[in-house]
């Protein structure tokens, strides 16, 4: 009935063609996957397409309006907005981007593992994760990168480190639905070391649950990184990022709101779409996904 | 059911027991302390050592930790970096201002959450439960930044309805934070209501599929009567666990809307003793905040075990 051992490419290959089509079926899906490729092929291809230099300052022209030369209007140092818009998400998808899949992959480790071992141990690891999670993240966060600064190199780390956290508890939940089955009790009969059970019984049928918390853990991730530009504590100027734009421009709304519309406007829409992507994939998946609550 | 609740009890003692301990040995791993953090580049020669004499940091750790962990216990959070003021009274009036703001949302948004929950519940999938639903989605995936400044530029900039940030001191009393506080309650309401009416909506369709729901419309009990009677006070049951934490993150995780509309609650307090390096006042934080999260997530799990006569009796049946 479930899926005991590690399928061959081929089979992998179906499925994934499946599963994707499952999700563009469906018109969250739809929407959602699109707006994340749009994303992020323009993260790729911006720097090739941008009219203007993002660090070049014009004192003549601070803070004009929108018009046919600059589309979103100038920011107060007199930099193309729609520049900035456009090259304003590849810092943010670069750093979630390596950090999401190092947190799920050792998230995922350690939570099956120790939902398979069980015991004490596993009893006392959970109150460790759970102390964890009762700090709120951005105290968490902040304490490292002001002792360590604030480039990719502290931040990817940090949020991966951070994020993996909330992974190992979904894991291990996961993990405890599978372990009691018959095929887990056959593999452990047969003598198999933890590691083969892990890879060949165990792994294969949390992936969907992985996969469905990857997809939020990298929206969360997202909106953890451009609060931290917001509060200044992210990307440093004058590398354009929608956090920082946004902080940048909220003093100017007054009479410059295009300022902050661009970057509002790219920065939710992608959040949302990938938050609709999840919602599909999870539904693809069969897990469900209301009934979890936000950590 | 006494042994579970003295179980549950145990466990969240430890869970904060083991909070401190991160929180210590965490402030501990850091290169510096408490007094080359505030000092910085005076950190040195006599300064440094009559600093560290004040706060007692030539003692061994763990006994520091003792003292920490007992002075916590009785109230006493030790003194901030500079060694001036009390931490207690420092965190006490944000504390009171950050309840202020929480009470707030609370009291707007939870009534009205769980009665759009409920209404998308019964209307699933028709217009008025896609049009909430997928409003929800976007109040709570767009980051609170983002909303808030955008409800700012709405209801202040273009409506001039509300004040967009909030000037009073932090020691001024509650009345005086009107109206300023109305736009940030305002956001933080959209947020929670977004989370707190997914939750009853899934748990108003799961119940009203229910056999027992199915049993009563077969026999002939008018819709409403099963709705209000039958299907409502189990469907609500979860939305207990939902509000508890939005309570802990109320009081704990709203940082970013304390900065944008400067209001000064516990958040603010946060950031602006993590920027000055004043290591004291961050382990009293967060020792408070996670000690709030655990106890607000501890009184859910009772209550739960109260209001639901079936989780009684399965225990009392075990014991």
């Amino acid at each position: 009935m479930s899926v005991a051992s590690v399928p061959n490419e081929n089979t992998r290959l179906a499925r994934f063609l499946s599963v994707l089509r499952d999700v563009m079926a469906r018109p969250s899906g739809a929407v959602g996957l699109t707006l994340v490729m749009a994303h992020l092929l323009l993260a790729i291809i911006s720097p090739l397409i941008v009219p203007y230099d993002y660090k070049a300052m014009n004192s003549a022209m601070m803070l004009t309006g929108p018009e046919a030369a600059h589309w979103l209007g100038t920011d107060h140092l007199g930099r193309d907005v729609f520049t900035r818009v456009l090259l304003g998400g590849r810092e943010a998808l670069l750093v979630t981007g390596i950090a999401t899949p190092i947190a799920v992959t050792w998230g995922g480790f350690v939570g099956i593992f120790f939902g398979l071992v069980g015991g004490r141990i596993d009893e006392v690891m959970m109150r460790v994760v759970d102390a964890f999670l009762s700090l709120p993240w951005i105290l968490k966060m902040l304490v490292l990168i002001v002792t360590f600064g604030t480039g990719i190199e502290v931040l990817i780390p940090t949020l991966a480190f951070f994020y993996g956290i909330p992974v190992i508890r979904i894991a291990r939940a996961a993990t405890h639905d599978v372990v009691a089955r018959d095929f887990v009790s056959a593999a452990r009969a047969r003598g198999h070391r933890r590691i083969t059970i892990i890879r060949r019984e165990l792994l294969p049928n949390v992936l969907d649950t992985l996969m469905v918390e990857g997809a939020m853990r990298w929206s969360w991730m997202l909106l953890a990184f451009s609060s931290l530009s917001f509060l200044g504590f992210g990307v440093s100027p004058p590398t354009p990022d929608w956090g920082l734009m946004i902080a940048d421009a909220r003093g100017f709304m007054s009479f410059a709101p295009w300022g902050v519309l661009g970057p509002v406007i790219a920065l939710s829409s992608l959040i949302i779409g990938i938050n609709l992507t999840a919602d599909a994939l999870a539904k693809a998946l069969g897990i469900d996904r209301a009934q979890k609550a936000p950590v | 059911m006494l042994r579970m609740f003295l179980r549950r009890l145990f466990l969240g003692a430890v869970t904060v027991a083991i909070v401190s301990i991160i929180i210590f040995s965490g402030v501990e791993m850091l290169p510096g302390d408490a007094c080359t953090a505030f000092l910085e580049r005076e950190a040195k020669g006599k300064l440094l050592e009559n600093c560290r004499e004040a706060q007692g940091l030539n003692r061994p750790a763990v006994e520091r930790y003792i003292d920490w962990a007992a002075g916590a216990v009785q109230g006493n959070l030790g003194v901030s970096a500079n060694g001036q003021k009390s931490i207690s009274e420092l965190v006490g009036a944000r504390l009171g201002n950050s309840l202020l703001l929480a009470a707030c949302s609370l009291a707007l948004g939870v009534p009205l959450a769980i009665f759009l929950g409920v209404v998308t519940g019964l209307w699933r999938d028709k217009p008025i439960d896609l049009t909430l639903s997928t409003m929800a989605i976007f109040a709570m995936t767009i980051p609170e930044f983002v909303s808030a400044t955008v409800l700012i530029l709405l209801f202040s900039v273009w409506l001039g309805w509300l004040p967009g940030i909030v000037l009073t001191p932090a020691h001024a009393p509650a009345a005086e934070f009107f109206p300023e506080i109305l736009l940030p309650v305002l956001v933080l309401t959209m947020v929670m209501t977004a989370h707190i009416l997914r939750m009853v909506r899934s748990s108003v369709i799961e119940v009203m599929a229910g056999d027992y729901v199915q049993m009563a419309t077969l026999k002939g009990v008018p819709y409403w009567r099963i709705v209000f009677r039958h299907a409502l006070p189990n469907a609500l049951l979860p939305a207990i666990n939902v509000v508890a934490l939005t309570i802990a993150w109320l009081l704990g995780g709203v940082v970013v809307i304390e900065v944008v509309f400067n209001y000064p609650g516990l958040g603010r307090m946060m950031i602006d003793s993590i920027s000055d390096r004043d290591l004291p006042v961050v382990q009293a934080i967060a020792l408070i905040v996670a000690t709030v999260y655990v106890g607000v997530n501890l009184s859910a799990d009772l209550l739960t075990m109260i209001a639901n006569p079936r989780l009684r009796t399965l225990h009392m049946r075990r014991k």
